[in-house]
């Protein structure tokens, strides 16, 4: 159970949020010029990194927002939270670190 | 004193006082209060209290605490029944009434035992290798093996007793209330710090309470004095009867408080029987001590052979004396001293057997001018005796254990073994922190921890009372320890256990006393092959009973790595995973049963609803009418005078459930553009327009009717079961990809009531309700939404149909929904307007094809496959829209959409079978498709089902075959259109 903090509410309880999956996923600007192979790229394909991971949560019981969360997947440490369009913390690579 | 034969004359922890009766397998016995059940037991003289789970064996009392294999009992009966409690874990109570598990007819004379005598057939593996012919066989001897195996019987009404959860933050939680963790809670409570000690006994002082008041180098009244010192801070609570059994991610611990478990039917009514507590801890103190590890060696699970540690806790905390002649056979030190209290309270100790050839030490020479008979190099070969140990068969072995010497025999009625201690890392291991192998001690130490978590104690090995308190301080205060003072006595090396060299007992020198797994099951399991710990865990159930192994786990390693020939650390240890201890399911589910397990919504014309008699479907939490049957009607004849009703008159339905969603600021048209197949730029205001919403894969997520109320204004709505969902894929859209959009969500899903008015006479109905709102088709046409007063009621009209009738959804305040809706029922158009549920609405909208969210779709399904290509624009970019050109999706052999009529009209296919397009000739049956929806139509006096098929409409009237459990039935694919098919009814 991990323990979240929300940008705007503060420290709260994993139960009150719901994780979004993989961060800073574009959606193409436009998806008519894709190929197959690209588009399902953007659509079903995410990381799985052992190590450092972006993901977006929602505060779903709380204030409803979502933000961005660099968590490391073995240990649950919370590495960074920053807001949507924020650019994440710059500290080395994210993924498998 | 009578009755009690074992116990001592003085001393102890136990009221005097006070005796309590109680009840074993019948016989009615006593004790004295600040006993467990064990050890009112061994007072009483009983050892026999169980049969092992898969042989049958008698089997006795081994420990004193939780690490408990064998002691496990029924406690009370009826609905208030637990099986497989612990009877060291038992606090005795007036009128406390336990049974043995595991045993038939009776513990004393048990037909699995039978078992037992064939032991040789059924080794390791055994059900895995035997039952596994002839194919389908396991479901046969299932039955018969779970009849035998089966342990303590789950009671099969309702719990009568209350559970409780409690929610606790603290900065540092104690986990483990001995020296260690009593001297952490004093140092982290007097820093000011809010502290919860957590301890699993009904009092504090862990190991101290089993020693004798003399026999430890700290003085005698320190826990009580500490215990109230803690009692005196505000910022400490001290939880007692409380297990901690599960760490999870960062630091987020629970733990069980067994709060009147031990009063039994004396509990006061206002507390819960237990309590789940729910602790985050800034820092975790984990101070769990260690569990002593048994010997092995052959018969060494008879009733009479215990852990030297437990004997020495009997004997000091609860004044009983397990027997009266003992032999000792040991690894290490500690069971000299054990050897020493019972010898000093009247023991005889036949002799103490030492696997180490080389022995000294103060604890030796204690023992030896005590005058005991002390036998380095010695080791129990066989015991003897049927219910109960009587003898001990004794050889003299070398380095390695190869017998090295003749055999003599001991009489003796008790046996204490000590194969070394194994530290309570149980906790840390499941925060996920890493272990090490202290070849010294043979155990596995806590290493690197993963989170704010520290050890203190003999969980690191720590041998001495002063250490761990010194080690308990430091921790508490989040602390470098201080450097050790130079140790007058050394710790006394560990030998690693010498094992299995007795081949011809292997087969019966248990490992796993609870599982039943022998030496000979892990040696032949690295035979056959079960080299990794894992794989040799899950063959022979080593470590899977519900003790987890806390006594046999590493004995079993050792074994598993002395034959493979490699050290313990390279083969490892399995994982611990929480609970620590069981849990009741009680106690998880606390209050949140019965009513309380769920929210339930209702919407405000459920009480006309509940006194109309209706049947109820849950939709989500919502409660939505299925159908009101009159008297005499069954579900069949309810529902098809409701959809008649429709068809031929007028029907009145409660759609308050329907998802309302508000859509507010200047880029809502785009943003509706974006999220919806259709294009929404030319929907003026007072008008709706249907819309389809997929996912990014291009599955159809959920549609509804979007009203434009006014500039900039939308008022959206979502099926039932999607609302919340719906909502929260447009918010994550809004918020994450398109900020730049400005639009506003708000649900308004409660904020409204909402009645349908559907079928030929509903304009009628609706004119006789409203004098403010032009209801003549030309002036409120279909796809049009009016304001006005219905009733009187300020509402909102919107003429939309799910029913192919002309139909209207009228919304008013919810407040007013039950004013509304009895309005409707008491006009006086000349209409009789006739209630109806969710049922007869699906056979409606199926009777015209329209598919329905998660009946007809199951997130594969996509609009093409719904045959909706009129809803696709082909003139912007929408979600999934790209998804829909993937190779893929073009396939023409996808299931598509399609009607189904059955041969025979009459029979209604059911819901989910699968559809054939030849006669079945036995499997592999190549399978065409599914039946999605199937109803029988009132409207068209026969059956009809819509169905996802293979190729969809190119099948159009061919015949498929619908195997079932009696027979096989036939049908036609059809236009899913089954009723007024071009739709003039609507536009009536
Ligand atoms: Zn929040």
């Amino acid at each position: 159970m991990l323990l979240i903090p929300c940008p705007w509410c503060g420290h709260r309880d994993e139960s009150e949020f719901t994780c979004g999956g993989e961060a800073h996923i574009q959606r193409p600007a436009d998806p008519a010029a894709l190929d197959d192979a690209d588009w399902a790229d953007y659509v079903f394909m995410r990381t799985n990194p052992k190590g450092r991971h972006r993901e977006r949560w929602c505060h779903s019981h709380g204030c409803g927002r979502w933000f961005n969360v660099e968590r490391h997947t073995l240990t649950h440490d919370i590495v960074a939270v920053y807001r949507m369009g924020e650019t994440p913390p710059d500290h080395g690579e994210a993924d498998g670190t | 004193m009578t009755g009690q034969p074992y116990r001592l004359p003085a001393g102890g922890m136990i009221d005097r006082r006070r005796p309590v009766n109680f009840s074993f397998n019948g016989r009615r016995l006593t004790g004295f209060s600040g006993d467990t059940l064990a050890s009112a037991l061994l007072a009483n003289g009983v050892h026999l209290v169980g049969r092992s789970f898969k042989y049958h064996r008698p089997r006795g009392i081994l420990s004193a605490g939780t690490e408990e294999p064998n002691a496990l009992v029924q406690l009370e009966s009826g609905n208030r029944s637990v099986p497989n409690l612990k009877a060291t874990r038992i606090e005795l109570y007036e009128g406390l009434t336990a049974t043995s598990v595991n045993c038939w007819p009776g513990v004393r004379f048990d037909a699995g035992a039978l078992i037992d005598a064939a032991h040789r057939l059924v080794p390791a593996g055994f059900y895995y290798k035997t039952f596994m012919w002839p194919r389908g066989g396991w479901h046969f001897y299932e039955r018969w093996i779970r009849r035998m195996a089966g342990m303590g019987r789950a009671p099969t009404g309702p719990d009568p007793d209350r559970y409780e959860r409690m929610n606790a933050h603290c900065d540092v939680l104690v986990v483990g209330a001995g020296p260690a963790g009593m001297a952490a809670a004093q140092a982290a409570g007097r820093s000011g710090a809010r502290v919860i000690l957590a301890d699993e006994r009904s009092q504090p002082g862990g190991s101290l309470l089993n020693m004798a008041a003399n026999g430890s180098e700290i003085e005698p009244d320190w826990s009580s004095g500490v215990a109230a010192e803690l009692d005196s801070m505000k910022n400490v609570r001290v939880l007692s009867r409380t297990t901690v059994t599960g760490y999870f991610d960062h630091n987020f611990v629970i733990a069980l408080e067994q709060v009147t478990d031990h009063l039994g039917s004396n509990a006061p009514v206002h507390l819960p029987r237990q309590r789940l507590w729910r602790i985050r801890a800034g820092r975790v103190v984990l101070a769990t001590g260690a569990l002593e590890r048994p010997m092995v060696f052959a018969n060494n699970d008879r009733p009479g052979v215990m852990l030297a540690g437990a004997a020495r806790a009997y004997a000091n905390r609860f004044s009983v004396l397990p027997g009266r002649r003992a032999v000792v056979v040991t690894n290490n030190d500690s069971a000299y001293e054990a050897a020493l209290e019972l010898h000093a309270h009247g023991m005889a100790v036949a002799a103490i057997l030492d696997h180490r050839g080389l022995v000294d030490g103060n604890a030796v020479r204690g023992a030896r001018e005590a005058g005991l008979d002390v036998l380095p190099g010695h080791a129990i070969v066989d015991t003897g005796g049927r219910r109960r140990v009587r003898a001990a068969a004794v050889a003299k072995i070398d380095h390695d254990g190869t017998l090295a010497g003749p055999t003599r025999t001991l009489a003796c009625d008790l046996i204490l073994m000590s194969g070394g201690w194994s530290p309570a890392v149980h906790l840390f291991s499941q925060s996920g922190g890493r272990l090490r192998y202290d070849a010294a001690l043979a155990a596995f130490l806590p290493d690197h921890p993963r989170q704010s978590v520290r050890c203190a104690g003999a969980i690191n090995g720590a041998a001495e009372t002063t250490s761990c308190m010194r080690e308990g301080r430091s921790a508490g205060l989040d602390e470098e320890p201080a450097p050790e003072a130079s140790s007058t006595s050394p710790k006394p090396p560990v030998q690693r256990q010498v094992f299995a060299r007795y081949r011809a007992g292997e087969a019966r020198s248990f490992v796993d006393f609870q599982n039943d797994v022998t030496a000979a099951d892990i040696t032949l399991a690295a035979r056959e092959g079960y080299e990794s710990v894992e794989h040799l865990k899950r063959y022979t159930t080593l470590g899977m009973g519900t003790d987890q192994g806390k006594t046999g786990n590493v004995p079993g390693l050792a074994i598993l790595a002395g034959t493979l020939g490699s050290p313990v650390p390279a083969v490892g240890t399995t994982t611990f995973r929480p609970p620590y201890e069981p849990v009741t399911f009680g106690a998880i589910a606390g209050r949140d049963i019965g009513a309380l397990a769920d929210p339930v919504r209702q919407t405000p014309m459920h009480a006309w609803h509940e006194k109309a008699g209706a049947v109820f479907e849950d939709v989500g939490q919502w409660k939505r009418p299925f159908y009101y049957p009159r008297p005499g009607e069954n579900k069949r004849t309810a529902v098809a005078r409701e959809s008649l009703a429709v068809r031929n008159a007028v029907g009145i339905m409660d759609v308050t459930t329907l998802g309302k969603i508000l859509i507010c600021g200047p880029d809502s048209v785009e943003f509706l553009n974006r999220v919806y197949t259709n294009a929404w730029d030319s929907l003026a205001v007072g008008r709706c327009r249907y819309g389809l919403m997929l996912g990014e894969d291009g599955m159809v997520l959920d549609d509804g009717v979007t009203a434009n109320l006014s500039p900039n204004r939308l008022l959206m709505t979502t099926t039932t079961g999607n609302a919340a969902r719906v909502l929260s894929w447009l918010e994550d859209w809004l918020q994450t990809e398109w900020p730049d959009l400005d639009v506003y969500l708000t649900s308004l899903t409660e904020q409204f009531a909402t009645i349908a008015l559907a079928g030929p006479g509903a304009r009628q109905v609706l004119a006789g309700l409203v004098d403010d709102i032009d209801v003549a088709p030309a002036a409120f046409p279909f796809m049009a939404w009016r304001a006005g007063r219905v009733a009187g009621l300020p509402a909102r009209v919107f003429r939309i149909s799910y029913s192919g009738e002309v139909a209207y959804e009228i919304s008013v305040p919810a407040g007013h929904g039950m004013d509304l809706w009895m309005a409707v029922l008491q006009q006086r158009s000349g209409y009789e307007v006739t209630p109806f549920g969710t049922e007869a609405m699906h056979v409606l909208r199926a009777e015209k094809g329209y598919p329905m969210i998660g009946q007809e779709t199951d997130g594969t399904v996509t609009p093409l496959d719904l045959g909706m290509q009129w809803i696709l624009s082909s003139k912007k970019d929408f979600l999934g829209r790209r998804s829909l050109r993937r190779s893929a999706m073009l396939d023409p052999s996808r299931k598509r959409l399609v009607g189904l009529r059955t041969e025979d009209p009459e029979a209604v296919v059911p819901e989910g079978a699968q559809i054939l397009p030849t006669p079945p000739s036995g499997p592999p049956e190549t399978m065409i498709g599914h039946v999605t929806s199937s109803y029988w139509s009132a409207t068209l006096r026969r059956s009809i089902a819509l169905a996802l098929v293979m190729g969809g409409r190119e099948r159009e009237s061919h015949t498929v075959h619908i195997p079932l459990d009696h027979g096989t039935l036939r049908a036609e694919i059809c236009d899913p259109r089954f009723y007024d098919p071009e739709g003039i009814r609507l536009r009536g």
